[in-house]
């Protein structure tokens, strides 16, 4: 056996290659162009694109009723399509905020189990490309779908907006709105990358579904109670009474964060009403000589949203590595 | 000689302890039909996932055209072509549709992608359901495009893994028919199987695999006259004098002589005995009614290796063989 593994040293050092040949994203493009084929086809995404078209037009145009009494009294009436809420429906950002995982994990669930359960995956790896091209490829085409479909609704709102306001948006609510669509689209990162680890952890598209799915719903439900507790409980007792309350509100408000539920939430509504100056606990002596009510500049609403939107892409980025790596070890024998 | 193809030394792959692949030592030349041969579980298809890269060794060394699958993965798959034995398509696309995704992994330019799907759908015969949704397909259909799949990169090697499992006897036919063809062409061909005659109407070399290692090799006769010790069985039927045994079993090569019925022998011989049979028998005074020689089948060899085998390990899993 020694002998045959120095041999092999042996031909490795005459082809003069440590390293894997070419690069690992051969055939990426290819991967991605037709997975986006499948998606923008497939009568699930149809279904999904319906609900959401059906949900965004509705929400706005009740929005859009709801502010023609005020027009002209506000700077940001634009952005206020998005978080308007008028009873019983709720605000198109809340609906984005169970849509976007929705449909994250409806293009995802099933990506990898998918081939091995049509038995595609041993000839697709057969071909001149790396597992790890079809891996990227196939979470790229998921986000470059989302991408799609949520420009499209972006479009579609304001377009909805100026007909129904009649006046068209100022620079700084497009700056606005595209970032927060920046964030939307981060936002469904996470998921996606969350769907496409349970559909390589999973054999079953339907195991993988429901875990993504309760994953989801534990962050959105049950994180927030968990928070409050966990803070209550690992509350330091040191100190008086009012440190005490501070430090175990701050620390329900970091772990708060730990779900991108909380992150998403925080930075729209930071990016679409300006007039929001503080993510965290804000004390009244803290507001001393403070504009109440004055908008904050875009850059400085940027600022503010910075740590969420890169929060949103490490754990994006974080998951996909995780799901990687498990890939990258799986047999293919199935 | 030919030129080499693919070469395994010492190849070993170890699952959780468990010793898939031990020391296989393996060549094929240029041009070859070779078949693997072996029960179920005994290896086949890990060895065809080493050999394409598609599984890493835990020992030994594999070359494959030239190239180290482990470490040139992208030159080796882009010259052999592989059908798995689980062969799948994406059924919501047509069997064009699913060529074309190969093309495009294969890095292929439209032209030259477009024409090679047009030759690989007429070789296979598939042209006029092209456009049909590959989930109306049959099996032998598929198993057919999977063949126009390995062919549009323009392979030097294609592996099969068990190509006729599951196919109807006339599919089958078909795809041997096939499979000749693509070595007419000069494509080297190694195909994995349990189904002993059909490895046997295509193969020009049998490697017998048992258990994680390859215990016999050879061409059929080779490996005949290594088990059973004779090659040819002469069948005679003799209407006349009675007691030819003794007469027939004097005669040069012979090794054993049966008398299944009262008019019929049967002669286990190293070499072609007709001519002489039929004379001894004439000599004899008998009227010689037929004569036939039989090449011994792969199933008698496989039976007769693993009926050897079973004395020392009885857990020979007679099921997988069928």
């Amino acid at each position: 056996m020694d002998v045959s593994v120095s041999k092999s040293n042996r031909w490795t050092r005459a082809s003069g290659r440590y390293r894997r040949e070419g690069s690992p994203w051969t055939g990426l493009w290819a991967v991605v162009a037709k997975e986006m084929a499948d998606h923008l086809t497939s009568v699930r995404m149809s279904i999904l694109e319906i609900l959401t078209v059906l949900t965004a037009t509705g929400t706005v145009y009740v929005a859009a009723q709801n502010l023609r009494q005020t027009v002209a009294q506000d700077r940001f009436l634009f952005l206020k399509l998005f978080t308007t809420a008028q009873d019983p429906l709720p605000a198109f950002v809340g609906f984005l905020g169970f849509l976007v995982p929705l449909i994250a994990i409806a293009l995802s669930f099933d990506a990898v189990n998918g081939e091995f359960n049509r038995r595609t995956i041993s000839r697709i790896l057969a071909q001149p490309i790396y597992r790890d091209a079809l891996l990227l490829g196939k979470f790229l085409a998921g986000l470059f779908t989302m991408a799609l479909i949520l420009t499209t609704i972006w479009l579609l709102i304001i377009g909805l907006g100026i007909m129904t306001l009649g006046v068209p948006p100022s620079a700084e609510e497009v700056a606005r709105s595209l970032w927060f669509l920046l964030l939307t689209i981060f936002y469904g990162g996470i998921w996606l990358a969350l769907g496409m680890l349970c559909s390589i952890l999973f054999r079953q598209p339907a195991t993988a579904a429901l875990a993504s799915i309760s994953t989801w719903l534990f962050f959105t439900i049950f994180w927030g109670m968990l928070a409050s507790l966990l803070a209550q409980a690992l509350t330091p007792e040191r100190g008086d009474l009012i440190t005490q309350a501070l430090t175990q509100v701050r620390l329900e408000i970091a772990l708060g964060r730990f779900s991108p539920n909380t992150l998403y939430a925080e930075a729209a509504l930071a990016m679409l009403q300006p007039s929001v100056r503080s993510l965290g606990l804000v004390l009244p002596f803290q507001l001393q000589g403070a504009l109440l009510g004055a908008p904050l500049p875009l850059d400085q609403s940027i600022m503010l949203t910075w740590p969420h939107l890169t929060g949103l892409i490490a754990a994006t980025i974080l998951l996909f590595a995780l799901g990687y790596v498990i890939f990258q070890r799986r047999e293919i024998r199935a | 000689m030919q030129e080499i193809v693919l070469e395994a030394q010492g190849l070993t792959k170890q699952y959780n302890g468990f010793v898939a692949v031990d020391g296989l030592d393996l060549t094929i030349r240029q041009g070859e039909v070779f078949g693997l041969l072996g029960p179920n579980g005994a290896g086949k298809t890990t060895t065809i996932l080493m050999l394409l890269g598609l599984s890493e060794p835990t020992a030994g060394s594999v070359r494959v055209l030239g190239f180290d699958p482990a470490r040139q993965p992208l030159s080796v798959k882009a010259r052999v072509g592989y059908l798995p034995e689980q062969l799948g398509f994406y059924d919501n696309l047509t069997a064009r549709e699913n060529l074309i995704y190969t093309a495009r992994l294969n890095g292929l330019s439209r032209e030259v992608a477009y024409r090679r799907i047009e030759e690989a759908l007429a070789q296979v015969r598939l042209q006029d359901v092209a456009d049909r949704r590959v989930s109306t397909f049959s099996r032998g259909m598929r198993q057919r495009l999977g063949v126009a799949d390995v062919l549009l990169k323009h392979p030097r090697l294609v592996i099969m893994d068990e190509p006729t499992q599951g196919l109807d006897p006339e599919a089958a036919r078909e795809f041997l028919e096939i499979i000749r063809q693509l070595s007419a062409d000069g494509i080297t061909v190694m195909l994995s199987s349990h189904l002993l005659h059909q490895v046997q109407a295509v193969c020009d070399r049998v490697g017998l695999f048992y258990q994680g290692s390859m215990v016999l090799e050879g061409t059929v006769e080779e490996l005949a006259r290594s088990v059973l010790g004779s090659a040819y069985r002469v069948r005679l039927e003799v209407a006349g004098p009675d007691r030819l045994e003794d007469m027939l079993r004097q005669l040069d090569g012979v090794v054993s002589v049966h008398r299944p019925a009262p008019t019929v022998y049967e002669l286990e011989a190293t070499s072609d005995l007709r001519a002489a049979a039929a004379r001894a028998v004439v000599e004899a005074g008998g009227d010689l009614l037929s004569l036939e020689v039989e090449l011994p089948s792969l199933d008698d060899i496989y039976a007769q290796y693993f009926h050897q085998s079973d004395g020392s390990d009885a857990q020979t899993d007679a099921g997988g063989r069928s």
